[in-house]
């Protein structure tokens, strides 16, 4: 094996549920030292991808790699972290008492201090898991992920019920994975998470891979600038522009997708010199996400 | 700690970690499923003080105590027949169903357990709980009971009821990977009662019509008890050897549908 092969990988895998096909022909590859972001709407099969590389759920084709050697061996485990969308830990067990215990089953555990200090559970080492908060349960579960020090980390929707500050204090702890070689698959609805965190994003409908790339060539999917201004200039004018993609109206609003920013705003200025509030900005992860699934979606032949 | 490691190669060395010693996380395991056990009391009840304070009040202060020796040895095999069902059943049962709908089976088996430690944590669980109770019924029988045995005979009536946990943990085990979690205490105490009264257990089988006590054998609590009678020198009905394996074959029987059903439902 070549070392610049992926730490997890699945390849051609399709996993069936009857008669709904949750994967089709899904290649998916892992990086060390890089968190990977699967985004997709609710049912795109990224819980069963998880699912698949944790061993937890068996492939109907393909194949799928973990570490070296096929998912849910042992010695993968050992060294993989995972925290899942949905698992409630027992209610009476203390916060302290499930970290020593999850620790126990790691060769090199982190020390416990160190996952206090990363994960700021440290204060609630002596309270049982019913009497946390929904976003102190979740730092626990990402704190019991972290714990055995894993080369390979999985993270389904981290940062649900999170606060702010304890959603970036999470991303500074991803961040230092990643510099220290952990590889990472982060399944999240907040496409900001996947901007700020995800060195490749790997978007997912209906069980394929519709778009996948760095977070700026996703965003560059389609439209690249939006234009925002307050003009009386006819909407199907702008839209015959060169670089303009669509154009709309909402009251005194005026709204223009283009491809480049400048030509159009130079000829906006020309054209309406009373134009006021003009602002540009740059497609967002998310707008390119809603375009690229509405697309695949559309092109879908299935009912 | 930093890892200087260029990260290909981190990623793909040969598992070099010092390995994890399966006692250690069986250990750990069973420790916190002891904790677990111990802070909930819809396993204690049932489990710990139903089987003593029954005991207390129908082997031993409305019992046949010191009148009828016999009876009184009786009631003491059949309370600790008792006093093993319940940390079967409920052990496995109720943490079963709970951990398999809030999901935190799916994460146990995905954390590096060795196979098998989550089960056997569990059985070991259940076997310590009713060795407690255990003991804690042949305290009050030699006790206030005043019931003298020799030495084996109790060593062996320990061992009865610690080993006859077994069975009905499978059959806990079976309720546990189909019943919700809110209902499963009910369902097995809907269970357990009512086989603990058919198997004659609270009141001597000749008391009861004739046509629920022909159906005693059927009920893996009657062919303990026939084990527990055969301890204490009381002639059983057919050799203790065969309902042990009757109640053996029972607990593979159920192990197997439970395992089953959890495959079914990933």
């Amino acid at each position: 094996m070549q070392s610049d092969s992926p730490v997890a990988a699945l390849s051609h895998v399709v996993k069936r549920y009857g008669s709904q096909v949750a994967l089709d022909d899904l290649s998916l590859g892992i990086e060390a030292g890089q968190v990977t972001a699967l985004l997709g709407p609710n049912g795109a099969g990224k819980t069963t991808a998880i699912g698949l590389l944790l061993g937890l759920v068996a492939p109907d084709a393909g194949a799928v790699q973990v570490l070296g050697g096929p998912a849910g061996e042992l010695a993968a485990r050992r060294r993989t972290g995972v925290m899942l969308q949905s698992a409630a830990l027992p209610d009476t067990l203390r916060v302290g008492e499930l970290l020593q215990l999850v620790r126990g089953y790691y060769p090199r555990p982190r020390p416990l201090a160190e996952i206090a200090a990363l994960t700021g559970i440290g204060a609630q080492l002596s309270q049982p898991y019913a009497r946390l908060s929904g976003g102190q349960q979740r730092r626990l579960q990402f704190a019991l992920a972290i714990c055995g020090n894993p080369q390979l980390l999985f993270l389904d929707e981290p940062t649900t019920g999170l606060d702010l500050e304890a959603r970036e204090s999470l991303w500074t702890v991803v961040r230092e994975l990643t510099a220290r070689g952990c590889a990472i698959l982060l399944t999240t609805h907040y496409l900001e998470e996947a901007e700020a965190l995800a060195q490749r994003v790997v978007v997912l409908v209906r069980g394929r891979i519709v778009s996948e790339g760095s977070v700026e060539e996703i965003r560059a999917h389609g439209v690249r600038r939006h234009i925002r201004c307050i003009s009386n200039l006819a909407v199907e004018e702008i839209r015959r522009w060169p670089d303009v993609t669509n154009a709309t109206r909402a009251q005194q609003w005026l709204e223009i997708e283009s491809n480049v920013a400048e030509p159009v705003v130079q000829r906006l200025l020309a054209t309406d010199a009373s134009l006021t509030e003009l602002e540009v900005r740059r497609t967002g992860l998310a707008e390119a996400f809603v375009r690229i699934t509405r697309e695949a979606a559309s092109k879908c032949t299935c009912p | 700690m930093y890892m200087s490691v260029n990260s290909g190669a981190l990623a793909l060395a040969p598992d070099t970690a010092p390995s994890v010693s399966g006692v250690r996380v069986f250990l750990l395991e069973a420790h916190s499923e002891f904790l677990r056990l111990l802070r909930a009391p819809s396993f204690c009840v049932p489990t710990i003080a139903f089987p003593l304070m029954f005991y207390l009040l129908f082997g031993i202060l409305l019992g046949p105590v010191h009148a009828h020796p016999e009876a009184a040895r009786a009631a003491l095999a059949n309370f600790l027949v008792i006093g093993s069902m319940a940390p079967g059943m409920f052990a496995l049962g109720i943490t079963l169903a709970s951990d398999r709908e809030r999901g935190l089976l799916e994460l146990k088996r995905a954390l590096p357990m060795p196979p098998g430690t989550y089960l056997l944590a569990k059985l070991a669980m259940a076997m310590l709980f009713a060795a407690i109770v255990a003991l804690l019924i042949m305290g009050l029988a030699a006790t206030l009971g005043g019931i003298s045995l020799p030495p084996t005979r109790w060593l062996l009536l320990f061992a009865m009821a610690v080993i006859g946990v077994v069975p009905f943990c499978a059959i806990g085990l079976l309720v546990g990977a189909l019943v919700k979690a809110n209902a499963a205490p009910a369902v097995l105490n809907l269970i357990y009662l009512p086989m603990s009264f058919l198997s004659g257990l609270w009141v001597p089988l000749r008391f009861l019509p004739q046509g629920l006590a022909r159906f005693a054998p059927l009920w893996p609590s009657w062919q303990l008890a026939q084990v527990g009678a055969a301890v204490i020198g009381q002639s059983p009905s057919g050799s203790p050897a065969a309902h042990a394996l009757v109640l053996l074959a029972l607990a593979a029987v159920c192990f197997a549908a439970a395992q089953r059903a959890l495959r079914r439902r990933r």
